[in-house]
């Protein structure tokens, strides 16, 4: 790459090499939702898709630092995470645009997208419903003698249901290695969240049930990879939960049918200004990327993008057979 | 064979299945100390508080760890000690249990059993009384199961441990001292789905299930005492149900009565009568009955509660009607 410098000078390098290979995660995260925009105003895609334009450098930084074998929960907001767990832009297409060869063969769409075989337990269509199942998901390894850590996103309207309560006081008395990552944009659907959040927020909330918390800011991708590798290593050593407060913005509105526009104009100025592209970019040009060398990720990821749109607009409807498929072995449809 | 408690059985099914598979292990409140009826008793000395889970009052994540548990290869069963509390874990059963294989497209399975005591039992009143079958089996992706003896409490929850699909498993809390008789050995299952004729009769078909077992042997005597020859089908398995047994039972006596402690109204009673009136009421002597508690809370006052229950003088009556 074009930032390489000899290996003897030591840190930076190591460190821009990760930046850079963290910006190709969130150009392609980036470009797969502008794709996924398009097909839905082209009527491409019928459900609701919820995009995660702004938010990228959290997905990219905190999986960045996973295993393969290490797993992540997701939510309705899922589609850059599953990309930085390592599942296939194609197949994920697909299954936004309810085709065959779908990752869940078109039955599941955008709020439930997963890709189990690279640990991806499920995007979910309700709010904190993955805060236990990612606690369970780490109790049970640890039963079976796997030393997997869980990374479990969710955002800041999830700390107003029980079950974040619940689920980081579960993962707390059971010391369960569960990273718990607030994805904190601001808004709870379209009510800003601070409007609906008593005391002073996620991270206290955390606190007060024993599991230490990190405010950060969610848009640094070198930030969030620093804290999120610092954090896996403990509980890879066998520490408990931790809890990462990821403060991010929501670039878009709710879901692509929501422009968006009821937000005050400053405030989504101020946070175009302070993209996570922009940041990553910033950085690694400081370090010595060529720009070129940049604009070539970004059309690569592009290019990556086009190309599963096209595939799945051209893939065919799965078959009706599927409707009746895995519903249950013991009295499923005859 | 050994004569064991309703709940003994269970206990015993629960210590066998774990002995036999290590990814086996229960979760819920108090289950470390023998579960709130005594049905986990002495589970965690065999098997350790990894295996036996005490858990805090916290029936979302009990449940939903349990469906995390379930999908990276454990076989969690869960404790939710009363089917009322199992509300509260509503989501995670009905959102995420039921429906994970199917909306990931089977790329998982959710092999819990999800154990909920139901029924009417010493004045508990209307949060810990309830019988909510008919809502799970309306629900795609369980299977529902509701045994009403000791040997298929045992035979049946051993199936539910074994089976890759989430079990609803509901006993009866007036029958935790039952007793009857289960196989010796240890690997005895009962399969899922098949019903059992627990009293084989001529003129007049009950088909009920769970604690009611219990009062249709009993108004299966009474009738006798008058002539009556009454045929029991207990199901045993809600959801599958056996429509063959049904079936067969009723195109010997051609008169049947569907007899349970839930609320008559949407119970799965509905469903028994309007399959068979859909599939054979041509041949039916005299249409349908159901018998079920009134659609209203369970009260405490004993004789008050006792309004709720369908009783043998009930059933008499209702046979009575059908012109036996």
């Amino acid at each position: 790459m074009s930032t390489s410098s000899p290996p003897e000078t030591g840190g930076p390098t190591v460190s821009a090499q990760r930046v850079r290979a963290l910006f190709a995660t969130m150009c392609r995260i980036r470009a797969f939702e502008e794709a996924a925009e398009r097909a839905a105003k082209e009527g491409l895609i019928t459900g609701a898709a919820h995009l995660s334009i702004g938010q990228e450098a959290t997905a990219a930084g905190v999986c960045g630092n996973l295993r393969t074998s290490d797993l992540i929960t997701s939510t309705h907001r899922g589609h850059g995470h599953t990309i930085a767990k390592g599942a296939s832009a194609d197949a994920m297409m697909r299954e936004l645009f309810g085709r065959a060869g779908g990752t869940s063969d078109g039955k599941g769409g955008s709020m439930h997208i997963a890709d189990f075989s690279v640990g991806m337990l499920g995007a979910n269509g309700i709010v904190a419903a993955g805060i236990p199942i990612a606690a369970g998901a780490a109790q049970a390894k640890r039963l079976l003698g796997e030393d997997a850590v869980v990374a479990c996103f969710f955002g800041d309207g999830a700390v107003n249901r029980g079950p974040f309560l619940e689920g980081l006081n579960w993962a707390r008395i059971y010391d369960l290695p569960v990273l718990f990552v607030c994805e904190d944009n601001r808004y709870a659907a379209r009510t800003r969240t601070g409007a609906m959040t008593g005391g002073p927020g996620p991270a206290a909330r955390a606190e007060s049930l024993g599991v230490p918390a990190h405010p950060i800011d969610g848009n640094d991708v070198m930030a969030v990879d620093a804290l999120a590798g610092q954090l896996v290593e403990e509980m890879r050593a066998g520490g408990g939960p931790q809890f990462i407060h990821a403060k991010t913005y929501r670039q878009k509105g709710h879901t692509v049918a929501d422009p968006g526009t009821w937000r005050p104009a400053e405030e989504i100025a101020q946070f175009l200004e302070h993209d996570p592209m922009t940041i990553a970019r910033q950085f690694l040009i400081d370090a010595g990327a060529g720009p070129a060398d940049l604009d070539a990720i970004v059309a690569d990821a592009q290019q990556e993008m086009a190309d599963a749109y096209d595939s799945a607009a051209a893939a065919p409807w799965p078959d009706d057979g599927l409707a009746a498929t895995d519903v249950q072995d013991i009295g499923g449809p005859a | 064979m050994s004569t064991v408690t309703y709940k003994e059985a269970s206990c015993l099914a629960l210590a066998e299945e774990m002995r036999r598979d290590p990814t086996v292990w229960t979760l819920g409140e108090d289950v470390g100390d023998g579960g709130v009826f005594g049905q986990y008793t002495g589970l965690r000395d065999e098997f350790g508080p990894d295996r036996v889970v005490s858990t805090p009052i916290s029936e979302a994540t009990i449940m939903g760890a349990a469906v995390g548990a379930a999908m990276v290869g454990t076989r969690p069963v869960v404790e939710l000690r009363f089917a009322d509390f199992a509300l509260c874990a509503m989501d995670e059963m009905v959102n995420q249990a039921a429906k994970a294989r199917y909306m990931f497209g089977g790329q998982t399975r959710v092999p819990v059993v999800i154990r909920q005591p139901i029924g009417m039992w010493r004045s508990s009143a209307a949060q810990h009384s309830q019988s909510l079958e008919s809502w799970y089996v309306h629900t795609p992706g369980f299977v529902v199961l509701a045994p009403g003896t000791p040997a298929d409490n045992h035979g049946l929850l051993k199936s539910a441990i074994r089976c890759d699909d989430p079990v609803i498993f509901m006993e009866h809390k007036d029958s935790w001292d039952v007793e009857g008789e289960i196989p010796d050995g240890g690997d005895k299952t009962v399969p899922i789905g098949k019903a059992k004729i627990i009293r084989p009769g001529e003129d007049l078909t009950i088909v009920t299930w769970s604690g009611a077992v219990q009062v249709a042997l009993q108004a299966a005597e009474a009738a006798a005492g008058k002539g009556v020859s009454v045929e029991i089908v207990d199901l045993r398995s809600l959801w599958p149900w056996d429509k063959e047994a049904v079936f067969q039972s009723v195109e010997k006596t051609r008169r049947l009565v569907v007899l349970h402690e839930a609320v008559k109204v949407c119970g799965f009673g509905a469903e028994v009568a309007a399959t068979v009136s859909e599939t054979m009421g041509d041949r039916l002597a005299t249409p349908v009955r159901r018998l079920g508690a009134p659609r209203i809370p369970i009260p405490y006052a004993p004789p008050l509660e006792n309004l709720c229950r369908v009783r043998v003088a009930d059933v008499m009556t209702t046979v009575e009607e059908m012109g036996v």
